[in-house]
């Protein structure tokens, strides 16, 4: 479903400061799996999934979606594809803060144009699923790091995307609300949803759940298990 | 088309929800916002109306006023002055005026004596104008005592009040009968305060007067058209100090306005990137800024625009009336008739939303069109 050929990503071109984050990475993923980008700090996960979800291109290098290339896509298609297929789940959240949690995990269909009433009826059904349907009309600063996941993982999957994008999950949760994630992931597995997640977090990659860890390291694979 | 709509009205609640996030910050620029907007358009609604009640005037007043001087003083003219005049060609018509004004010391207001030439009140009855209405609070059936040039007092019962478009004319105005005003000022029989002239061909109008000033060399003509051009002068120039003056408040706005809109917080950066991130696109974020430049110059304007309103028409101008009425002690005081312009309104539109709105929008591409995976490594 999802292919890299061959990718590089180098920051700074051609500055004193020039950096290569991915060299050549080649790697292709199936759909409705777990596939986990395993690797310490800095080795390349996060801009590895950026470029797959769209949010920035690779220097050279293709990579395709269901067939698609999408790395020579303008800017405009990139952000539909991004809206239409991707759901985002950030290990800082990234929630807005100052408004509710409602708000926050309707603000990706905000420019379809649909009918505020279904993306609320939507929402809610979602809320209700991850049991935080009491924190809806709560602004987001008042939630707890578990809600606030929640409502993230909401707001990832509010436009009904066939991929989920985690970007360490588990990173600001303690072990009891990790394992709660992995049980949500499994949930989402269940869906026929696609799942990419970048950790370095044993509860993540050691899960039963996850059908293939990628190793990385300084920007190359290093294996799989 | 629906689907357009939704997509402004999504964003649009988002926006308003936005707003009501930074309220002091939001609120104290639309508190200066609307303080700008107030002043520009009092002075505009002010300015426009006052020189629209001139006009009025003018367009009745006659197109000549012919006055005797003696010693470079206004001294009463001799009526046979009339029948001298009317025999110069082109002279239509030509008639006495009497009128004059009176210190009225219970409000220390000088009231404006008239005897129309058209339908004077009977003898002991008078027609007043609203302002003096509203200062002696006398109605229809009141009386009102005079005092007599010889000290004598008389009473003149208020036969009606003056209905005009302007209070600029009626406002202090007093219609009296003929009898009455000479009672009152000792003016005598055979002469008139001054004479009006109407010409059949307002082309010659120039020419008749230097007829006159040659057959009447005691006499100054006064044109409607210089009339014109002195209230112009007037009002243009008390106006043009006041815009002087609010220039620099208005450079001090957009200073602070433009550093409000063009200085996105990291916070605001930060929202940014999380909405790029989330699928919003370019256009969209650039929307949500117009929205919210609209929704904070836009009420501004409003209310601005509104305050003034109320402030000229209604409270007559009471924070700027000293310099912008020619003198400040018009009494009694009077209300000015609403004139607005709608291409003032317009201007003062594009001089005060569009600005902002530009200017919100502007800092906000900028953040937009970086990569969203910067989210990613916040």
């Amino acid at each position: 479903m999802i292919e890299l050929l061959n990718i590089r990503k180098v920051f700074n071109t051609g500055k004193p400061n020039e950096f290569v984050a991915i060299h050549g990475v080649s790697l292709s993923m199936d759909a409705n799996k777990v596939t986990v980008l395993k690797g310490p700090s800095g080795s390349g996960k996060t801009t590895l999934l950026s470029m797959i979800g769209c949010m920035s291109r690779p220097t050279s290098g293709r990579i395709t979606l269901s067939g698609q290339e999408i790395t020579s896509l303008p800017e405009r298609f990139l952000t539909e594809i991004r809206r239409k297929t991707f759901g985002f789940i950030f290990q800082q959240f990234n929630l807005i803060k100052g408004i509710t949690a409602l708000e926050n995990a309707m603000l990706p269909a905000y420019p379809s144009g649909e009918k505020e009433a279904s993306m609320k009826k939507r929402a809610m059904n979602l809320f209700d699923l991850f049991n935080v349907s009491q924190k809806a009309y709560s602004k987001v600063e008042w939630l707890s790091g578990g809600e606030a996941q929640r409502v993230t993982i909401v707001r990832a999957l509010i436009n009904n995307p066939s991929i989920i994008i985690a970007d360490e999950p588990t990173g600001h949760l303690d072990t009891k609300l990790s394992m709660e994630f992995m049980g949500i992931v499994n949930r989402l597995k269940e869906d026929q949803k696609t799942i990419l997640i970048a950790s370095h977090d044993p509860i993540v990659y050691d899960s039963s759940i996850v059908d293939r860890v990628v190793n990385i390291r300084d920007g190359r694979i290093e294996g799989e298990t | 088309m629906r689907k357009w709509i939704e997509r402004q009205r999504n964003i649009l609640d988002f926006t308003l929800s936005s707003l009501s996030r930074r309220k002091r910050k939001n609120i104290a620029l639309i508190s200066v916002y609307t303080l700008v907007v107030f002043f520009l358009a009092s002075i505009v609604f002010f300015t426009h109306s006052i020189r629209k009640e001139a006009s009025i005037i003018l367009k009745a007043s006659p197109e000549m006023i012919i006055q005797r001087l003696v010693a470079g003083r206004h001294e009463l003219v001799p009526m046979n002055y009339i029948d001298k005049i009317r025999e110069i060609r082109g002279v239509s018509s030509v008639k006495g005026r009497l009128w004059g004004y009176y210190y009225d010391p219970i409000t220390g207001a000088n009231y404006t004596l008239l005897v129309s030439e058209d339908g004077q009140p009977a003898p002991g009855k008078i027609t007043i104008g609203e302002g003096i209405s509203r200062t002696r609070l006398v109605f229809e059936g009141d009386t009102i005592e005079f005092r007599t040039y010889d000290g004598v007092l008389i009473d003149l019962e208020i036969k009606n009040k003056i209905s005009s478009e302007s209070e600029l004319i009626s406002s202090d105005l007093i219609l009296i009968s003929e009898n009455d005003f000479r009672k009152l000022f000792g003016t005598p029989k055979g002469y008139a305060t001054d004479l009006t002239l109407q010409v059949k061909n307002p082309k010659e109008l120039s020419t008749i007067a230097i007829k006159i000033a040659e057959l009447l060399p005691d006499t100054r003509q006064i044109l409607r058209d210089e009339i014109l051009r002195t209230y112009d002068a007037v009002f243009n120039w008390r106006g043009g100090i006041m815009i002087v003056i609010l220039l620099g408040a208005m450079l001090a706005f957009i200073i602070l306005a433009w550093d409000k809109a063009s200085g996105l917080s990291s916070e605001e950066r930060g929202e940014i990137g999380i909405l790029k991130a989330i699928g919003w696109e370019t256009s969209d974020v650039i929307l949500m800024k117009f929205w919210e430049g609209m929704a904070v110059s836009l009420s501004s304007f409003l209310v601005g625009i509104i305050l003034a309103y109320m402030h000229v028409f209604f409270a007559s101008s009471v924070l700027f009336e000293p310099v912008l009425k020619g003198w400040a002690t018009l009494y009694p005081k009077f209300r000015i008739v609403p004139f607005i312009d709608a291409s003032q309104i317009v201007a003062l539109f594009f001089l005060t939303v569009i600005p902002y709105t530009v200017a919100t929008i502007i800092p906000s591409w900028r953040a937009a069109t970086v990569d969203p995976d910067t989210v990613m490594r916040a």
